[in-house]
Order: C-alpha cells, then structure tokens, then sequence
C-alpha cells in the first residue's frame, strides 16, 4: 500500500538528514520499545514532570534576589556609594546610605520572597496532586511530578490534565471527549478533542497496557494551537499503521476534563516542556515615557553631582595650597594622612564629596514611585463605573507600570469586531438565489412565540428553487464546528426548537451560533454530530443524518471554511461557506448579480456577510480529495502550507447558494466614548480584518466618521485605477491644502468649521506602502503616508492581517513625533498589536481571554476606555509628574546647602546635618506626604474630567515633565536652599541669637537650616495639593509633627549606643531662642512667595483650560468666595 | 503570569455565592475611599484668596521688623548684663577633620574610654604612651588667653571688674553631657594614668580652682567643645553682673583689658576680639533679621497693589462670561 512507501519516505528522510530532525521527538508509548528494526531512535532525555514556577529555592534566595536586585542600575548605584562609604574615610555614616539602601532591599526581597512561597506552594500543591499511571496493566497512583514521557495516564472526570497528553481512548463510544482550556486561555467553552482512530478501542487498563506504538512529534512549542506529529501502531508483526496527529489530538496541562467519565493518555510533553510552562515567559517591559524622562533627569542630576564634586575637589586643593590652611596648628593630620599620595588623596576627596552629596539622587524615590504604582493601580480595578454587571468583572491591570501612560496617549488603535461591536450576533437575513428571507420574528422586532414562520419579501420561489432553498438551509445547517451542550442530548432531541435551545449551541465563533440559531427560524435545526453522522430536524420535523466525511477548517487567511458530508442517500456534498471576496471568485454557477448586490448593499448597512456555495462530489472525485487531504494532514513538515494548498484545490467550481446578514450590534456607548476621545485630541483609528463597507459602516455608526466628512480612500479597487505613488500625491495636496488654509483662517483651529478627513487604507495597499523597494523610494511612500493620516481625524484599515495591525501601530510609533500609543482589541488576532503599542489593552471579550491576557489593561467594554483615560490616565499622570519632579526638587533643596556649606568650611566636606537627619529626611520626615499627595490628588474633579475630554490636551506630550518645567523645579530647589542657607548664614554671622547670652554651634546651625527645608518642602507640597482629604490633612500635619517629636526626642536623651553626642539639646536649645522661631517665619515664607506668585499670576495672565475649569468651579462652588472684591 | 493570573481568577470565582443571590464576588466596594470620592476640601490659589494674605503678611512683617530692629539697634546701651565674649576670626573649628576629633564618651566621664579615646582623637590621641584627656584636636586647641577687665579710676587707679566664670555654658552641657570620671577622690586621682593635651599648659584637672568648674566640666572648655558654624565666631567667656537697679553694670569711662597672650593666631591670618555686649530677647545685636522681615513685609505688600490691579483687569474683562451665566 501507498502508506507503506509513505513511512519508507519518512524513515529515509529521517535517516539521511538527521540534522534536520532534531526537531522532533520520539515517544515510546508505555516505555515499550517498538520491533526490532522497525527504526532506530536516539534516545532523548526529558525533563520530569515538575512545574518549576518559583524563581528561588531555599538555598539560592539571598544571593540570587541580591544578584537580580542590584542589576538594576539605581540600586547598584546606591550599593557602591555604601561601599565607597565603608571603605574610605567619608563625612557621613555609611548608615545614612547603608539603611534605606537596606530598607529597600529588604522590603523588595520580602515582597518577591513572598510571592515566591506562595509559588512554590503553588507548585508543590501541582507537583505532589495525585496521578493515575497504567503500570503492567493495573492502576498506580503517583506523585504528578513522577510522570515521565511515553508514561500511560488516566485521567477522569473534572481532574485537570497532568501534562500536554496524547489522546488515546476515551470512555466514550466514539472517542471524543470534551475539555475546557479555562485556565489556559479563558475560553470556557467545551472544545471536542478526538482519541487516535487506531487506538479509540482501547478501553481498560489492560487493553491499553497491550498497545504498541511510538509517537513522533516536533518538539514543544508555546503556541497554544499547533501540534503536528505522528503515531506508529504496530499490530501483530505488520508494518506499523501510520496516523497524523494534530492539535485535537493533544490535551494540553491544565485544561480540565468534562462531561467524560474517563480517558487514556499518553505524555508527551512534560514539566517544564509542556505548552502551558512555555507560556509563563513573561512579556517583554514596556517603559513609559514618564520612567524614560525620569531617567533623563536622573542622568542631568549625576551629572550635577559630578560637577559639583569636581569643583569642590578643585577649589579644596587651590584653598589649601597654603599651608596655614592645610594644616593649621590647632588641626594636625596623621602621619598616614600626610604620608598619602596626593593623587590618590584627591581622588578619595572626590569620591568623598560624591557621598556627601550622593542624596541628590535619592534611593527612596525609586521606591516610591513602585510604591505609587503599585498602590494606585487599585483605584483602577476598585472603580465601580468601570465594573461590568453582566459579566461580573471589573478592569483588570496586569501591569502597573504604563498608569501613567495612559494619561499621554496620542493615537488609539482599536479593533472593530467584539471592540467597538458587541460581538453578539443575531441573525437578520438570507437571500437564497437573489430572494430574501427575513424570519419573521425578527423582522417585527418581538420574537413570535411562533419563530418558524418565514415572511418571504419576494414571490415565493419556484419548485426547483424551493429545492435550491433548503439545500441552502441544510448548507448552513451543517457547515459549521459548533458542539451542542451535552445537557440537551441527555434530554433527548428537543421537538420544539425554542429559545431556551440558545445556550445550546457553542462554538468559537459567534456568528455560527447566529447562523445556526437563525436557521432555526426557518424551520432547520441542527441537533448534534454522534458516532461521525450529523443530526439535523427539518421543517417536517423529521431528522436527517448526514456523514461527516472532512472538516476543512476556517482559517484567516482563506478566510472560508468546508465541510463534506455524505447524505442518507449516498450523495456526497461539498458546503462552503465564507467571506464575499473568497467564495465569489471560486464560484463557477448561481445568481452571482444579484447576491452580490444584495450582499454589497447589507455590507453598508454594517452587517456581516457570508456566501454559501456549494457543489455535489461523485465519489471517485472524494476519494481523491480524501487522499490529498490525507497526505497533507500526516506531513510533519510544513503541514499547514501544504494542507492550505490542498485546499485552495478542492473548494474550486463552486455553486452559489446564497448570502446571509449577521449583525453585529455597537456597543454600548461606543459612539459617544469615541467623540470624547477625539475631543481630548486623540487619534482613533479601527484595524479591522473585516471589510471596507461593513467597517465603514460601524465607523459611521460610532461617529467616527461624521456626515461632513471627506473620505479618501487607498484601497486595491483605487490602486487598479491609479499607481500609488499618484494616490498617495493626489491625497496628500488635498490634505495639506486644507491644513495650511486652516491655519492660516484660525489659529486655534478648536472651534473652526474645519474640513474634517477620513481614510480609509486596506490590507493590500498598506502592504505595497509598507514593502521596501529597491530603489529607496519606500520611505517616501512612508512619510507621505504618515503625512495624509496626520491630516485625517480618523483612518479606518480594513482587510487586515493580525502583523498587519502590529506594522500600523510600529509605524506610528516610529514615526516622528513618537507619538504614544494604544491598542485595544479582545480577540486572539489584537495581540500582536497590543503588545506592539506603548499601552496595550484587552477587552475581556467572548472570542476568549487571550487578548486580556496578554495586554497591560483589561477592561470589560469599550466604554470604560473614556474612564480610563480622561481620569484614570489624566490623574495618574499629574500624579506622578508631581512625584518625579518634587522629589527632585526636595533633594536640592536637601543637598544644595551642603554644598554652599563646604565653602565656609575649608571644603573639608563636613556635614551641614546631623547622620539621622540625613538619613530620614527622605525615608521618613518628607516621604509620606508625597506618597499619598501621588494617590490621592486630584486637580479636578472626576466628573468634571470626564465631561469636558478637552482638558486632557492639557497633559499631551508629557506636559508637566517637559525641560521648562524640570528647570523651574531645579531653579526653585535652588533658591530655596540659598535662602536656607543665607538665611541661618546672616542669622548666625558673628552674633548670639539667645536670651542668656550663650552661643550656638554648627549642629544648631545645620539644624536651623534642616528645619526650615522640612517646613518649607512641606508646606509647598500643602500649596500644590487641590485634594484636602482628611488623610491629607494626618499625613502632612502628621509628618511635620513626626519631625519634631523625632528631633526632640532624638536630641533629648543621652544615646549609649552612638559614639557622639552633638545632637544632644541642639534642638531644644534652637527652640528656645526668639530669633530662631522669627527666622523659620521668615525663611519658609521668603522661600514660598515665589512659588506662591508665579501659581497665582499663571492662573491669572496665561491660565490653562485645566486652571479656568478649576476657577470657574472655585468661584461658583463658594458663594461668598468672590464676593468682597468683587464689589472693589 | 499566566499561572497567577489564573490561580486569582479560581480564588474570586470560588467561593459560593452569598445567600440573596447576588453572585458579584468581584464587586468593588462602594466605598468613598475605593471610589476616590473622600469629602475634601479643594482649595485654589486664586488672585483672590491670595491677595489678602499678601496684605496680612505685609502688615505682620513689617511692625515685626520694625520692632526687631528696633530692639537689636538699642544693644549697644551698657545696662544690665553684660556679656564678655572673644571673637576669633579664619579659624574653621568646622572643618571636618576638627570637629570629629573628639571623644564623647570620655567627655562624659566614661572611665574606659578616658582611659582609651577614640580614634577619632588621632593624632592629638596619646602622647608619650599615655592617654591624652581631653583627647582631639578640638580639646588640644582651646583657647587659653586670659581676659581681665578693670575700671580705670579718676587717680588712675585700676578697679578690677568681677567676671563671672559661670553660666556661660549650656546647662544641659555642663550637668548632663559633660561630666568627669566617676569617683571620690580628688580630681587629680580620677585622671590619673592620663596625660595633658599637648598644647596645654596644666592638665584639665587644674583648669580652676573651683572643684564644680574643674575637669571636663570646666565652663571653658565646654563652651569651647562646641564648634562653631562659621570660621568667624564668637564665644561667650565671661559674665559681668549687674550689681543693683540703679547704676548701670558698667558706666561710662575709662577701662583697661589687660590680655595674657597665649594663643597665637597669627600663623594663620587670624584676629582676635573682645566683645562686651548686653543681651536683649533676641539676643546680641543683629541688624539682619529686622530688615529681612521690613523688606519682605513691603515686597509682600507691593505685591499684595500688583495683584488687585491685574485681578481687578482681569476680573472686569472675564466677568462677562460669569455674568451671562
């Protein structure tokens, strides 16, 4: 037989290019080897089957997390300044630095320790989870982790698969069972997995300890859906019977077993190797630009402290060239000291002045930005508006570190089906041979208790097409992969099709559901496939069977999908079913005109086609497609190419039966969360795989485009006509007339009567855009393309691929201006594009939780992106914008006096602060208020950000973190600390400030200075907060109490364990004398009046539409507020 | 990850419904908090709400000021206390290497450590094999030039001025964080096995007669052992008493300061000074913070007239809108 030459060709092929297959592995099923000389198979060695999730193990921990900690570049930076510390002779404690580097560590290393226990629980829970094994025909059970490959497992009801199995046998007569992949990818639909034919008889322990075979199979892969391999049963001494296997063949880790008693399995995949461990690897980071201008500013500020430290290393060896100063008699050096290399003594004084001013970069902000993430993520999934009642599920965030991004984003890509549609089919039309068939219940808008009626539009039909119209309804009544719950077929078949029989039906695609259901109307109902045959009632209630013979599954690509079936009397048909541009040039008979018109005219109307075609097969003709698709299916190598192409050669010289209308309903304010977001100046563009009018459609529908406006298109219809190149030139004079007239009439162009564009791009254009040419003319096509869309409000792409969507995304990202983007989607095929985008989010949808799973955010409708944004985003980004820069601004105000200081003290790089202040300025006395000022704050009110979208312009391109306002910042820290400084300087110069006549020393000095920086950074975070909760009001009152308490407690008492006493009544003593107090008035208002004055006049000569909105609420809000200068 | 994730979702979706029947386990509370909509005050910086602040704070500052200085110009006058001070100048007690250069610990009379100071100390640690008390370069440089003050008489006679040693130190200094060893036997004894600072002229234990003003909790040297801030600084040496209400502490005429130079200032450019001062609330005499507080009051109330002017402008060209409303 051919098959027998086929495994010849295989084994040849396998023996000469050994190379090539070490892609693949050989299983031996029940570890029993095959016949002598069948094949010669190089033993591999696999894994066990224990799930390592955890990252660490007992022994590894400590130095494996301080390893991963200090990779990162801050932490490492504060681990050398702590051991620059200890190891030279530094003015500051290395505890100033040593304990919040310490503190961080440790909380990081607990947090991660902590989550990895509750892995490794996790993991042992899996690992020890009882397995059934078949062992010399008996039942043993083991530990799961004992499992190996070629082992024999058993599994049963609701237990979840131990390992990526082999389907063997099932309970079940006809060697299916059923399994739901919840927990892999969300969907919880049943999904049908088929035992190996040659293998389905095996029922019991003993039967299936008797079977011989070998699997070969590629090696694992991640993707969830594909798996190619192959089964060698070897019966008596015959040449083994060779099967494909594919992925219905598999069951994966951790799906679960249903409604099916039990099942045998052979592993093939284990432990770490199964497709589910291979999903764990986590996705690449994404950064936001509010961490990348962060990292610019940390880079200016080490920069700074570069600067500063060389200068003061230069002036100190100018200042000590003389001697007197150097070394003057009351102030000796060592011998050591004076002994030292001045290089080497230079050196030390750098790195010395680094230290001392090492704070500048502060430790804690780090922490506190996480902290802030981490933290502010939960208002998020704690909104109640954005919980969705239906499905019972709120936001989800995946990430927490692009909060902030979604407060920047300029463009927004959103997919069309299942985004801004409701993915929830109902069916609405068919038109069989140009007649159209509305049901009836539908029609009037109520559902008729009496849903089989048919309210025909045109003249009823004749005889030979009354025939043609239930061979229609048979079409679709088979052509399909829906299951049907296995609920009714305990129930027996239902006579009445009613409307309780929804739930019935499922599949992965919803508008099968929609076909079949409205089928139903019509008087055919399919009810269940049982030993291979298919069931179905017809309008005379009687039930007809039909053979399934091949499925030729859908796929996006052909964009169709065929079955063949075999009916009771011996005809052989082939159904097709399919997209309009894939099933009308296959098709060779039928009322094309007319379908295709009636098909054009449902697209507009924003319902989702499908052409039925059909044609009748003799059953020479099957045999040959049976072996055609037999070969494809058991080849290892390029299977799916080759199963397409045979394919392509079997759905030829078609018969058009017929087009039915889906539609697909908006979601719920879908049209009204688009208009917001274009007020907020976003760009929203649709990628959708479905056709240009259809698309259109939904993009009028949503308001994307307006009546005004102008479409142009780049479609391939437009490019038969006319060459890009003259397209693209024609568009863009078009756009960018306008454009410039526009901005020539007005200025604000807000308000302008402005000619507003649309385009719309498919597939195939944007792939000649998109491909390079030889002649380097590709990046012109590219920018003028870039240019047209930057000119239209809304680009709609239709016709695309799944890496299409992600090439669009990728060029706009990379376009010039770096605009930040974001895609939304739910299906399988937005997941390139979301995780191509700076922010990508998941719509929790029904075609499966791949999309949420993968992206950043997921939300359960389209909707809640208004939300999420204009609030969520908006508030997060002025939260931590403020965070960043007031963290940046409290460190100079901390280290610029220590600077200005060793000016006045020979550049001996002594400390202005005591070793506590220096070391709790940033982790306690001014952390907290930030830290919830970075939670809580909100400039506006929540409802007025969400009805006036236009206040989001306000923060675009990253408003608040832009050079201008970073040296405001810098420049104000820096005044601060001179009025600190000079402040204490001319308050202390040469005089006593006491009552008694006793003097002051530095400690009290620095402290002076310490006092008035904690007011003043303080109080300029009361003078930014618009959001006076009462926990702000405990945190910052509470914290500058905190600071005294401390100080007069920490200078109060005699401390036994520290070497030094300089604190020791300083603080007391500070608060005892008049002129001190004065002076602290004096200083934190000096130092505030500025800022207090730019706030003031800002708001008053340029205000921001952000800073109207406040005034206008501030003023309205209070009566009395304006009252008693108005009347001035 | 994905196991994570997943373990999250079994945890919410299990646990069974509560009885009611409503199945929203994942519900978020309906908390002000969880919602973000805690009662709050939203204050605005306004031209508005700051503009009297800017007049308070212009009419606060400037009697303030005008009373400070008003005060620190009436120093000068001799009566009641008077305070002695000595002035040096270029001289960095703050330098780090100085002000390290101590040991806390002996000072407070810890017994081991008199007998063992602390590195710190180098190179003014020992001498000659013994301990230095008081060890550092701080102790070893205390300033020692005597300062006599007399009245001189209508014959030319000198009437000498009684100067009070006491009180010139913090009290919390001289009772608690100075204090000598530990012991009963005269002082000598309990420094015993140490030796002088090197530069000193007698050991601490003859700083004074006086047994509560002798050792480590001599005023002196306390008030020296607390470092100054700038390189130019004064400190408090003695206090001249006013003797009755009636005649002033020190009336005018002549006076001779007799000095007893011991400490050389000269090697690096340093100066001397005597300053006799009275000491009113606010201390000695310091024009600075009268006219900081003078100048800021007027700053602020200059701004307060800048402000009413653009608000009444601005106020008059957006009241429109407000009005229609």
């Amino acid at each position: 037989m051919d098959r027998c030459s086929l495994v010849r060709t295989l084994v040849n092929r396998y023996c000469a290019g050994e190379e090539d297959w070490v892609d693949s592995r050989t299983v031996y099923v029940g570890h029993r080897e095959p016949p002598p000389g069948a094949e010669a198979y190089i033993p591999q060695r696999y894994p066990d089957n224990r799930i390592v999730s955890a990252k660490y193990t007992f022994w590894n921990f400590i130095p494996k997390n301080l390893f991963e900690q200090f990779r990162r570049i801050a932490n490492f930076y504060f681990l050398i300044i702590f051991l620059v510390q200890l190891i030279i002779d530094t003015p500051t404690s290395p505890v100033t630095s040593g304990l919040p580097l310490f503190f961080v560590i440790t909380v990081t290393a607990i947090k991660q320790g902590y989550e990895d226990w509750l892995r490794h629980k996790a993991d042992n829970a899996m690992n020890q989870c009882p397995v059934h094994f078949v062992q010399h025909g008996r039942l043993v059970r083991k530990q799961s982790r004992k499992l190996r490959v070629g082992d024999i497992v058993m599994v049963k009801e609701d237990e979840t698969f131990p390992c990526d199995l082999i389907f063997l046998s099932s309970s079940r007569a006809d060697g299916t069972c059923h399994v739901t992949t919840a927990s892999l990818d969300g969907e919880s639909s049943h999904k049908t997995h088929y035992a190996v034919q040659d293998t389905k008889g095996f029922h019991s322990e003993e039967d299936i300890d008797s079977l011989h075979a070998t699997i070969e199979c590629e090696q694992p892969q991640p993707d969830l859906y594909k798996f190619v391999g192959r089964i060698n049963v070897y019966n008596d001494q015959n040449d083994p019977v060779v099967r494909s296997l594919g992925s219905e063949n598999l069951l994966l880790r951790g799906a679960t077993l249903k409604n099916t008693e039990k099942i045998f399995g052979v592993a093939i995949y284990t432990g770490m190797e199964t497709k589910m461990a291979l999903n764990y690897q986590s996705k690449s980071q994404k950064r936001s630009a509010v961490e990348k201008s962060m990292n610019v500013f940390l880079v200016v500020y080490l920069c700074i402290l570069i600067s500063k430290a060389l200068i003061n290393t230069t002036l100190k060896y100018v200042w000590q060239s003389e001697p007197s100063r150097d070394e003057p008699w009351y102030n000796r050096k060592t011998e050591a000291e004076r002994q030292r290399n001045l290089f080497l003594r230079a050196f030390t004084d750098f790195l010395a002045f680094m230290v001392l001013f090492n704070y500048i970069i502060p430790v804690s902000m780090y922490v506190t930005v996480e902290l802030q993430k981490f933290l502010g993520s939960y208002f998020l999934t704690w909104d109640e508006d954005m919980f969705d009642e239906e499905m019972g599920e709120g936001p989800l965030v995946n990430t927490s570190d692009l909060n902030e991004e979604l407060g920047q984003v300029e463009y927004v890509f959103t997919d069309k089906t299942g985004t801004l549609t409701e993915n929830n089919m109902e069916f609405k039309e068919c038109c069989v041979e140009g007649h159209v068939c509305v049901p009836h219940a539908v029609c009037n808008g109520q559902v008729l208790p009496d849903a089989s009626a048919i309210d025909m539009i045109d003249a009823s039909p004749g005889a030979s097409g009354r025939e043609r119209e239930e061979l229609f309804f048979r079409a679709l009544c088979l052509c399909h992969t829906i299951q049907v719950k296995d609920d009714d077929e305990v129930d027996g078949p239902q006579k009445s099709p009613d409307s309780g029989k929804r739930s019935a039906y499922i599949s992965s695609s919803p508008d099968e559901v929609a076909l079949v259901e409205g089928i139903q109307r019509f008087g055919f109902t399919y009810l269940r496939l049982k030993d291979n045959y298919m069931e179905l009632l017809n309008r005379d209630n009687d039930i007809e069977r039909f053979e399934l013979l091949e499925i030729l599954s859908f796929d996006s690509v052909r964009r169709r999908m065929s079955v063949i079936v075999k009916s009771a009397t011996g005809e052989i048909y082939l159904f097709c079913k399919g997209a309009d541009s894939s099933i009308f040039p296959r098709v060779t008979e039928g009322k094309v005109d007319q379908i295709q018109s009636r098909v054009e005219r449902n697209a507009v109307e924003g319902l989702r086609t499908l052409c039925v075609a059909y044609k009748t097969l003799i059953p020479e003709e099957y045999e040959g497609i049976r072996e055609l698709l037999q070969d494809a299916k058991v080849a290892l190598q390029d299977r799916d190419k080759k199963l397409a192409e045979a394919y392509e050669q079997i759905e030829t010289d078609l018969v058009l039966l017929g087009a039915t209308a889906v539609e697909d309903r908006l979601q719920e304010k879908a049209a009204d969360t688009i208009e917001a977001l274009q007020k907020a100046g976003i760009k929203v563009w649709v990628l959708t795989g479905d056709k240009m009018e259809t698309a259109a459609a939904t993009c009028y529908a949503c308001k994307l485009f307006r009546r005004n406006t102008q479409l142009l298109e780049v479609t391939t219809k437009r490019l038969e006509e006319q060459s890009l190149h003259d397209v693209l030139f024609e568009l863009s004079k078009t756009v960018l007339r306008s454009s410039a007239s526009l901005t020539r009439d007005n200025f604000s162009g807000l308000s302008a009567d402005m000619q507003d564009y649309g385009l719309i791009i498919d597939g195939a254009a944007l792939s000649l855009i998109m491909k390079p040419r030889e002649d380097g003319s590709s990046s012109n096509y590219r920018e003028l393309f870039l240019d047209i869309c930057r000119n239209c409000s809304a680009v709609l792409c239709c016709r695309m691929a799944p890496l299409q969507k992600a090439q669009i995304v990728k060029l706009i990202k990379l376009s010039k201006e770096h605009p930040i983007t974001l895609a939304i989607g739910d299906g399988a095929n937005d997941v390139s594009m979301i995780l191509e985008a700076h922010v990508g989010i998941g719509v929790i949808g029904k075609e499966g939780r791949q999309a949420a799973r993968n992206s950043d955010y997921a939300i359960p409708k389209f909707k809640h992106l208004k939300k999420m944004l204009l609030v969520h985003g908006h508030f997060y980004y002025i939260r931590i914008s403020e965070l960043v820069q007031y963290f940046f601004y409290k460190n100079v105000c901390f280290i610029f006096p220590q600077f200005l200081y060793q000016f006045f003290c020979g550049f001996s790089q002594q400390t202005l602060y005591d070793t506590a202040y220096l070391t709790l300025y940033n982790i306690s006395f001014t952390s907290l208020p930030i830290l919830l000022y970075s939670l809580m704050e909100q400039h506006v009110a929540m409802d007025t950000l969400k009805r006036d979208p236009a206040l989001y312009r306000d923060i675009a391109k990253n408003a608040l973190l832009r050079w201008r306002a970073f040296i405001y910042w810098t420049l104000l820290g820096l005044f601060n600390a001179l009025v600190f400084f000079f402040g204490a300087y001319f308050m202390f110069e040469n005089t006593t400030v006491t009552s008694n006549g006793q003097v002051f020393g530095n400690w009290t000095f620095g402290t002076l200075v310490f006092t008035v920086m904690v007011l003043t950074v303080t109080l300029k975070l009361a003078l930014d907060t618009h959001y006076w909760t009462w926990v702000n009001h405990f945190v910052i009152w509470g914290s500058l109490l905190f600071y005294i308490v401390f100080s007069l407690l920490w200078g109060g008492v005699i401390w036994p364990f520290l070497s030094y006493q300089r604190m020791y009544y300083v603080f007391i003593q500070m608060l005892s004398s008049g002129p001190a107090w004065l002076a602290i008035v004096l200083l934190v208002t000096v130092s505030l009046l500025p800022d207090v004055l730019k706030k003031v006049l800002c708001r008053q000569l340029w205000p921001s539409a952000t800073e109207r909105v406040q005034t206008s609420r501030f003023v309205s809000g209070l009566p009395l507020g304006s009252h008693p200068l108005a009347t001035l | 990850m994905a196991m994570n994730y997943n373990a999250k979702d079994e945890v919410d979706g299990g646990p069974p419904c509560p009885p009611g029947g409503t199945a929203k386990t994942r519900r978020p509370d309906n908390t002000a908090f969880k919602q973000q909509r805690l009662p709050a005050w939203q204050p605005i910086l306004t031209a508005g709400t700051v503009l009297p602040t800017f007049f308070i704070i212009g009419l606060i500052f400037i009697p303030i000021g005008i009373g400070i200085f008003v005060t620190s110009n009436n120093i000068r006058e001799i009566e009641g206390n008077v305070f002695m001070y000595y002035g040096l100048s270029n001289f960095y007690q703050n330098h780090r290497r100085y002000v390290k250069s101590r040991d806390d610990g002996q000072l407070n009379g810890d017994p081991s450590a008199l007998l063992n100071p602390s590195k710190e100390c180098e190179p003014y640690r020992r001498n000659e094999d013994k301990p230095i008390a008081p060890c550092g370069a701080i102790a070893n440089s205390m300033f020692n030039d005597t300062l006599e003050l007399f009245q001189v008489g209508n014959a030319s006679d000198l009437t000498p001025i009684p100067l009070k040693k006491k009180g010139i130190a913090w009290w919390t200094d001289k009772n608690v964080k100075f204090r000598n060893p530990p012991g009963t036997d005269p002082l000598e004894e309990r420094f015993k096995g140490t030796t002088k600072p090197v530069n000193w002229v007698k050991p601490v234990y003859m700083l004074d007669s006086d047994e509560d003003n002798n050792g480590f909790i001599n005023e002196d040297f306390i008030v020296w052992m607390r470092t100054a801030a700038l390189p130019t600084f004064r400190k408090l040496y003695r206090l001249i008493e006013r003797k009755n209400d009636l005649h002033p502490t020190l009336p005018a005429g002549r006076y001779y300061l007799n000095i007893t130079y011991n400490y050389p200032v000269h090697s690096f450019d340093g100066r001397k000074r005597m300053i006799l001062s009275t000491i009113s609330w606010m201390g000695g005499k310091n024009p600075f913070l009268g006219i900081a507080y003078i100048t800021i009051g007027s700053i602020s109330f200059l701004l307060g007239v800048v402000l009413l002017v653009i608000n009444h402008k601005y106020r008059n060209s957006s009241n429109t809108a407000d009005i229609t409303i």
